[in-house]
C-alpha cells in the first residue's frame, strides 16, 4: 500500500521506474505471493463478499433480480425494523440477558479461581479443573439435550428436588418467568470452570513469599484473600470486565436457538435468534440483514471503544 | 516452606475442598443422569426421580441406536469434515500465515490489515448464506469447509509462531539457493510442529461440535453431521430420525424415545469426552494467549 502511494507522488519519469522496480520486487517474492494466493481468495470470498452483500439492508431483495438488480428502498427496511414491535422486544431481550449474564456469569469464574488458589492438594485441584472444563468442549446441542431432560416437569431430577421439598412442579422451557434464569445459570455451569483459567494464571503469578509473611504475621486465608489475592487479580478483573462489557449487544445463539420454544420468546427472542428466523425461515432476506447490520454496527463501535478503554488504561500505568 | 496449619486454616481447607467437591458432583451430575437413563428400562426411565442408578439394567436403547443407519452416516459425516477441514484449513492457513510472517513481503501492511479487519466487521448471516446459495454450494459438503477454511486468530497465532523462529536457520538454504516454497515445507514446517498439532486440535474440536452450518446448508438427511442429527432426535424429537416405532400402550418392552435420546446423547459424545481430559493443555494454551491480546 505504501510502495503504491509514493509511486504516485513520484514524477512520471521516475514512475516507470518504480514501477518496474515493484515487478521486480513481485517477481523476486513470487512464491511468497502464491502462498499468500489461497488465503486472499479465501478472505476475497467468504469475508468480503459478504460485506458487500450487506447492501441488500438498503434494497428490496428479489432472488431473481439477484443483488446488484434489486430496487434500491434507502432506509425502508431499518425504518420497518425500528418501527415494529419486534424491535423493542428483541432488543431489550439481549440487553436483559447479556445483563444477567454480566451480573451473575462474570464474578463465578473469578470465585472459583481463587477457591482453587487455596487448595493445597494439587492432585485434587487438577481433578476439580479437569472436571469443570467438559463441559466447555461439548456442543450446546448436546448440552440443550440434556437440560431438556433434567428440567422436565414431569421426568427431570430438578423438579424431583422441588416436589420433594413441598413445591410445584415447573415447566422451566416454557415459563417466561424462569427461562432467562435457566439460560444464565446453564451457561455458568458450561464455562465456569474454563473461564477460571486466565484468573487463575494471574493468581498462580502471585508472589508465594506474600502469603507466607502474611501467615506469620498471623493473617487468616479470608484476610490473605483479601488483602493479597484479591489486589494482584484486579488489573485482570478490569481487563476482562471491560472487554465482556464490549460485547454486551452479542448474544449466544447456539444456547438460546437450541434452548427455546415459541412458547419463550417474548423472553428470549434475542437479535441473532430473530435475524435467523426472519431472514433463512421467513426469507425476509432485505429486513434481516438490515436488523444483522444494525447490530454489526453497534457492535463494532462498542468494541473498538473497549479496546481503546482498556488500552488506555494500560498505557497510563493503572497496573 | 512449611508452615504449621492452624485450626482456622483446617477449617477453612475442609469448607473450600466440600464447595469445590460439589461444584464437581454438579457438572457430572447430568452426565451420571443421561448415562443411567440410557441404561434403564423404559418403565423405570419415564418415571419421576432422580435416575442415578440405571434399573432394570437394559441395553435396547443402544441396540436401537446402532441400528439407526442416520447415526452412521451422521458419525461418517463429522469425521469426514473434521479430517477434511483440519487438512486443508492447516494448509491454508500455514502457507498465508508463512507468507504475512516475511518482514520483506511486499504490500505486507496491506495484507495485514486486509486480513485483520474481518475481525472487527463481518457481513453476516444472510449475505453469508446468499452466497453459498449463489456459489451453488446447498447441500454439498464443502458449504461445511470452505467458509471456514482461515480461522484469522489461528492463523495470526501461526504467523507469531513462524516470526520467533531465527532468520538463519533458512539464511543458509536461501545462499544454497533454495526457493521460500521450499524453505517453508522443509525447515519452517518441521519446526512448527508443536503450534501446528495445536492449531489441528482446536479446528478438529471446533468442527466436531459445529452444527449451525449443516442446518443452514444441507438439505439431504444422508448428509446430516452428528450434531444436527442429534438436534434432530433430542431437541426436535423426530421419530423418523429415531429409528423409533410409535406403539400403542401396553407394549413397554421396547425402549422409550427418552432412552434412546440418552443413548444416542452419550454415543455422539463420547469420543469428545474421552479425548478432551487428554487435550485440555492445548486450549488453555490458547486462551492464555487469546487474553494477553485481548
Amino acid at each position: 500500500m505504501a510502495a503504491i502511494t509514493k509511486n504516485a507522488e513520484l514524477g512520471s519519469g521516475k514512475k516507470t521506474g518504480k514501477a518496474q522496480q515493484l515487478l521486480k520486487t513481485y517477481k523476486k517474492q513470487r512464491y511468497l505471493l502464491l502462498a499468500l494466493l489461497p488465503g486472499l481468495i479465501y478472505y476475497l470470498v467468504f469475508h468480503y463478499a459478504p460485506m458487500y452483500g450487506v447492501i441488500i439492508a438498503f434494497k428490496r431483495f428479489n432472488f431473481n433480480a439477484g443483488i446488484m438488480g434489486s430496487a434500491w428502498v434507502g432506509l425502508e427496511n431499518f425504518k420497518t425494523f425500528l418501527g415494529s414491535p419486534d424491535f423493542g422486544s428483541v432488543f431489550a431481550n439481549t440487553l436483559i440477558i447479556s445483563f444477567y449474564q454480566l451480573l451473575f456469569g462474570f464474578p463465578a469464574p473469578i470465585l472459583l479461581a481463587i477457591m482453587l488458589n487455596e487448595v493445597r492438594n494439587m492432585a485434587f485441584k487438577k481433578t476439580v479443573q479437569t472436571i469443570s472444563y467438559l463441559p466447555h468442549f461439548l456442543s450446546w446441542v448436546v448440552l440443550a439435550g440434556i437440560f431438556l431432560e433434567l428440567l422436565s416437569p414431569s421426568r427431570g431430577a430438578v423438579n424431583y428436588f422441588i416436589t420433594l421439598l413441598g413445591g410445584e412442579p415447573i415447566d422451566f422451557m416454557t415459563n417466561n418467568k424462569w427461562f432467562r434464569a435457566v439460560l444464565v445459570v446453564t451457561n455458568i455451569w458450561k464455562e465456569i470452570g474454563w473461564s477460571s483459567i486466565v484468573y487463575l494464571a494471574a493468581v498462580s503469578n502471585i508472589d508465594t513469599q506474600l502469603y507466607e509473611a502474611a501467615t506469620i504475621d498471623g493473617a487468616s486465608r479470608i484476610k490473605q484473600i483479601r488483602h493479597i489475592t484479591l489486589p494482584s487479580m484486579v488489573p485482570i478483573i478490569t481487563i476482562m470486565l471491560i472487554f465482556a462489557v464490549g460485547k454486551i449487544i452479542n448474544d449466544n445463539f447456539d444456547q438460546i436457538y437450541n434452548m427455546y420454544r415459541p412458547a419463550v420468546y417474548p423472553s428470549a427472542d434475542v437479535i441473532s435468534t430473530y435475524v435467523y428466523r426472519m431472514g433463512v425461515q421467513k426469507m425476509e432476506y432485505s429486513l434481516a440483514t438490515a436488523v444483522g447490520l444494525f447490530k454489526n454496527v453497534i457492535s463494532l463501535v462498542l468494541v473498538l471503544s473497549t479496546n481503546a478503554i482498556a488500552k488506555r488504561l494500560g498505557e497510563y500505568g493503572l497496573w | 516452606m512449611k508452615i504449621k496449619m492452624t485450626l482456622g486454616d483446617r477449617i477453612f481447607n475442609t469448607i473450600n475442598g466440600i464447595i469445590l467437591a460439589f461444584l464437581c458432583i454438579l457438572t457430572l451430575f447430568p452426565f451420571l443422569h443421561l448415562i443411567s437413563m440410557s441404561l434403564s428400562s423404559p418403565e423405570s426411565a419415564s418415571k419421576f426421580g432422580l435416575h442415578l442408578i440405571p434399573e432394570g439394567l437394559n441395553v435396547d436403547a443402544y441396540r436401537k441406536v446402532f441400528e439407526n443407519g442416520y447415526i452412521f452416516s451422521g458419525y461418517a459425516n463429522t469425521i469426514i469434515n473434521t479430517v477434511l477441514s483440519v487438512i486443508l484449513s492447516l494448509a491454508v492457513m500455514t502457507l498465508m500465515a508463512y507468507a504475512l510472517s516475511k518482514k520483506h513481503l511486499v504490500h505486507r501492511t496491506f495484507f495485514t490489515g486486509f486480513v485483520v479487519f474481518t475481525m472487527f466487521f463481518q457481513g453476516g448471516l444472510i449475505p453469508s448464506y446468499l452466497l453459498i446459495r449463489n456459489l451453488g454450494l446447498m447441500d454439498n459438503r464443502l458449504a461445511l469447509i470452505l467458509p471456514v477454511l482461515v480461522n484469522t486468530f489461528n492463523m495470526l497465532i501461526i504467523r507469531n509462531y513462524f516470526m520467533t523462529i531465527p532468520a538463519d536457520i533458512e539464511e543458509a538454504a536461501v545462499i544454497d539457493g533454495a526457493n521460500d516454497l521450499y524453505i517453508f515445507a522443509r525447515i519452517m514446517l518441521p519446526l512448527s510442529m508443536p503450534i501446528i498439532a495445536t492449531v489441528a486440535l482446536w479446528v478438529a474440536v471446533e468442527r466436531w461440535n459445529a452444527w449451525f452450518d449443516c442446518l443452514l446448508y444441507i438439505r439431504t438427511p444422508s448428509k446430516y453431521v452428528l450434531q444436527v442429527l442429534l438436534q434432530r432426535i433430542v431437541i426436535d424429537g423426530s421419530s423418523e430420525f429415531m429409528n423409533f416405532e410409535v406403539r400403542t400402550a401396553g407394549t413397554n418392552s421396547e425402549p422409550t424415545t427418552e432412552t434412546i435420546k440418552a443413548a444416542t446423547i452419550i454415543v455422539s459424545s463420547l469420543p469428545i469426552m474421552c479425548v478432551y481430559p487428554f487435550i485440555q493443555k492445548y486450549f488453555v494454551k490458547g486462551v492464555m494467549v487469546g487474553s494477553l491480546k485481548g
